[in-house]
């Protein structure tokens, strides 16, 4: 059992990091426009104006 | 799954908090427009291309989910001329004023509410593994080392997340009242206390995976909640912007655009052709005719010269005018009617939502219910404080209305996303319940089931020599009636005749010369006849005898699916309108009204409304004039088109983006079902509590049992809500 003390923090800190993740996400403006950017994708053309 | 919630069925209508913070820090010239039509991968393309083409814009960016397009330009870019490109390539675009899409205190509030549910659902699957093992039959160190795991994670996570509950309840508490969130906030800060009491005692129950859930799940039900309402909001104060008041001040020699809000009494003001009136005042100079259409409902247009009173909100359509102000802003008849609408409004608000019946049940209940069973185990133990308060806890954890906060705003929210994408928004968050009641359709007709533009009626009995004369003169001209009968002609490929001397004379018509001839076509009393009873312009060649052309308006695409629909869902229908009966009659009976009534004022339109609601009837008043605004107030629920005025929006519930009516068919379906799910959602929550109950009470219910519950009834409820898309 003494495996616990190692693979509770590591679970831990890996359920923080997608915490972190998702509030990146969310700073970075990525759910603006989810519709859009699921059809832009398949659009061929070149985007000159990627959203910053 | 935090990010599944906040990206899937609620960003299908609301405005994003990041979106809107951005467009606030933007300084220079940004133009905001909504595009109805818009739904694909061409279509961003397309709009994009076209419009960073057009000379002085910078960049464009549509947002697909929203419907707009946002356009940075040099400052002399106008709305415009985008929305003049935009039709060219054949997108419907309205402007939206990009001053009112100020981030406010609510988007931060969006923002923060989402926070909160990633740190809740965080802590929340965490500690689910834990109780997993727990569950599993983990014992002694053990038990107590993942109980104390959770306890680290839990309590400072219910700490943050479960805020705006424990802040709500705590200023209902204070007037001595109860809300949902009081047996909400209860139940959380009960359960981590029970928790953490039993955790330190080595006891083998702990909620602290219930509390967490059960703030998980409330705040989703909060934040889907909010997001409708955000949009809500946000729609009305666009949509009440997107005409924007502006008017051409004469100083001295100089015209001057300023706001309608800077003129005062006596100032002179210039109306163009095309321009609407914006102000209430009397005409010094010029001639014209006006098209009153949006203030009474009158198809025909109407002459105006020097020393005639116009009214705030008439089109003014050939000559240009200048008007001395007689009432600006607030004293103009426009605003007038908005009295008669505050007052109707007062009635609608005392509609009880679905929601809040529930919770008037509910929250007194479930304190009862949980206080009963301490007193009653109290007694069958013989005083066991630990274990009463164990079982009262698992009752206020189960009974927690986790489906019952989820229940509504899952829901609308996508219902009402269904209904965006049929191009409706709804302004208000109980208008799908309100419009799920209706049984009587009051229609108004000019503008709303007609397009209130004129299209020529007898173009069959011409001869082929007055048609090409008319088209001549007709085509010189942008009154409506001349438009509409140059572009019937020229379908009919009538060609041109030669004329000289081709001139308008303002408020009565254009006259020109003809093989030596003097040829006049416009207003009856101008070429010296009488006039008929219906809309006609008249024309004279020489002295011969003049020939009228008859004008009818012209249906508004999807008007005649959208009646016979509510007529086959078996809706009482009325038309209402301010135009001549023989005009209203005919519409009547092509379109299979049963009942109608013309020459209406506006008065007379929300009295028929309010007559019609004192007699049990819940109306749908669809309309989009100035003269309708009161009954849009009045009735039950209102509908009005995007091309409506904007106090006419403002007044409604729910506003029609495309121009197109056709999806007021599907609207109240849409609504009778969202009001279905609503019910059986509740249905839902109260069986799964019939079951869990009685298991509390007895004092099986363990945080098994407990989590087990709270998560299959919420995701029960979701899934039954998304059924609606």
């Amino acid at each position: 059992m003494e495996i616990l003390v190692y693979l509770i923090p590591i679970s831990l800190f890996l359920g923080g990091l997608g915490l972190v993740a998702f509030f990146w996400t969310l700073r970075a403006k990525q759910y603006d426009d989810p519709e859009g950017d699921a059809h832009r994708i398949l659009s061929d053309e070149w985007d000159d104006n990627p959203r910053p | 799954m935090c990010a599944q919630i906040a990206a899937c069925p609620a960003c299908a209508v609301a405005p994003s908090a990041e979106e809107l913070a951005r467009m606030s820090e933007v300084t220079e010239a940004r133009i905001m427009l909504s595009l109805p039509t818009v739904h694909c991968a061409a279509c961003i393309s397309a709009v994009e291309r076209e419009l960073s083409r057009a000379a002085g814009v910078k960049s464009a960016r549509v947002n697909l989910t929203l419907k707009r397009v946002s356009i940075e330009a040099e400052a002399d870019v106008t709305a415009e001329d985008m929305i003049a490109a935009l039709a060219c390539i054949g997108y419907e675009a309205h402007e939206l004023d990009a001053g009112t899409l100020r981030a406010t205190a609510t988007d931060k509030g969006g923002r923060e509410l989402l926070m909160r549910l990633a740190v809740a659902g965080f802590a929340m699957m965490n500690v689910m593994l834990l109780s997993v093992a727990v569950w599993a039959g983990a014992e002694a160190a053990t038990r107590d080392l993942f109980h104390w795991i959770s306890a680290i994670i839990a309590l400072p996570a219910i700490a943050f997340s479960a805020q705006p509950f424990f802040r709500s309840a705590w200023a209902v508490l204070q007037v001595r009242r109860l809300n949902m969130d009081v047996p909400i906030s209860l139940a959380i800060l009960l359960a981590s206390a029970m928790s953490l009491f039993e955790t330190i005692q080595g006891g083998e129950h702990a909620y602290f995976d219930a509390a967490l859930s059960l703030t998980f799940f409330l705040l989703a039900g909060r934040y889907l909640d909010h997001r409708t309402r955000a949009i809500a909001r946000s729609a009305a104060e666009e949509l009440a912007a997107l005409e924007v008041p502006r008017a051409e001040r004469i100083e001295g020699e100089e015209l001057v655009t300023v706001p309608i809000a800077e003129l005062a009494v006596g100032d002179l003001v210039r109306v163009k052709p095309g321009g609407r009136m914006p102000v209430d005042g009397e005409v010094v100079e010029g001639q014209s005719e006006l098209d009153r259409s949006l203030l009474t409902g009158e198809t025909a247009p109407v002459f105006t010269g020097p020393d005639c009173i116009v009214s705030a909100g008439e089109v003014n359509l050939t000559g240009p005018l200048t008007v001395r102000v007689l009432a600006a802003g607030e004293d103009t008849s426009l605003h007038r009617m908005a009295d008669l609408v505050a007052m109707a409004e007062s009635s609608k608000n005392r509609y009880t939502s679905l929601a809040d019946k529930a919770a008037g049940i509910y929250a007194p209940g479930v304190h009862l219910l949980s206080f009963l069973a301490f007193i009653g185990w109290m007694f069958a133990t013989g005083g066991d404080v630990r274990i009463s308060l164990n079982v009262a806890v698992a009752v206020l954890i189960i009974t927690c209305p986790c489906a019952l906060g989820l229940a509504v705003p899952a829901v609308t929210t996508a219902a009402s996303g269904r209904l965006f994408r049929r191009g409706m928004l709804i302004k208000d968050a109980t208008a799908l319940e309100r419009l799920a009641e209706v049984d009587t359709v009051v229609f108004d007709k000019t503008g709303t089931l007609t397009q209130g533009a004129p299209k020529l009626e007898n173009l069959g009995e011409f001869a082929r020599r007055d048609l090409e004369v008319a088209l001549a003169l007709a085509q010189a001209s942008a009154h409506p009636l001349a438009v509409s009968l140059a572009s019937t002609a020229k379908e009919a490929r009538v060609k041109p005749a030669n004329i000289k001397s081709i001139q308008e004379v303002p408020g009565y018509g254009i006259t020109g010369v003809w093989k030596g001839e003097t040829i006049r076509l416009g207003r009856a009393s101008w070429i010296g006849t009488k006039a008929s009873t219906q809309t006609a312009t008249y024309l004279q060649i020489g002295s011969e005898k003049p020939i009228e052309f008859v004008f009818a308006d012209r249906l508004r695409e999807g008007a005649s699916e959208a009646v016979a629909s509510l007529k086959a869902q078996g809706m009482t229908l009325c038309l209402i309108s301010g135009d001549g009966s023989a005009a209203v009659e005919s519409l009547a009976r092509r379109l299979g009204f049963d009942d109608w009534v013309a020459e209406a004022l506006p008065e007379d339109k929300s009295a028929r409304v309010n007559m019609l609601s004192d007699a049990g009837a819940k109306v749908l008043m669809v309309g989009d004039g100035l003269n309708d605004t009161a009954a849009l107030a009045a009735a039950h629920v209102s509908i009005s088109p995007a091309t409506a005025l904007d106090a006419a929006r403002v007044a409604s519930d729910i506003v029609l983006l495309g121009n197109n009516l056709s999806p007021l068919g599907d609207a109240t379906g849409i609504a009778k079902k969202a009001t279905m799910r609503i019910k059986e959602n509740f249905g839902i929550a109260a069986a799964y509590n019939a079951i869990a109950v009685p298991i509390a009470l007895l004092g099986f219910a363990t945080p098994l049992v407990a989590a087990l519950a709270m998560s299959a009834s919420s995701i029960t409820v979701s899934l039954n809500a998304l059924r609606l898309r």
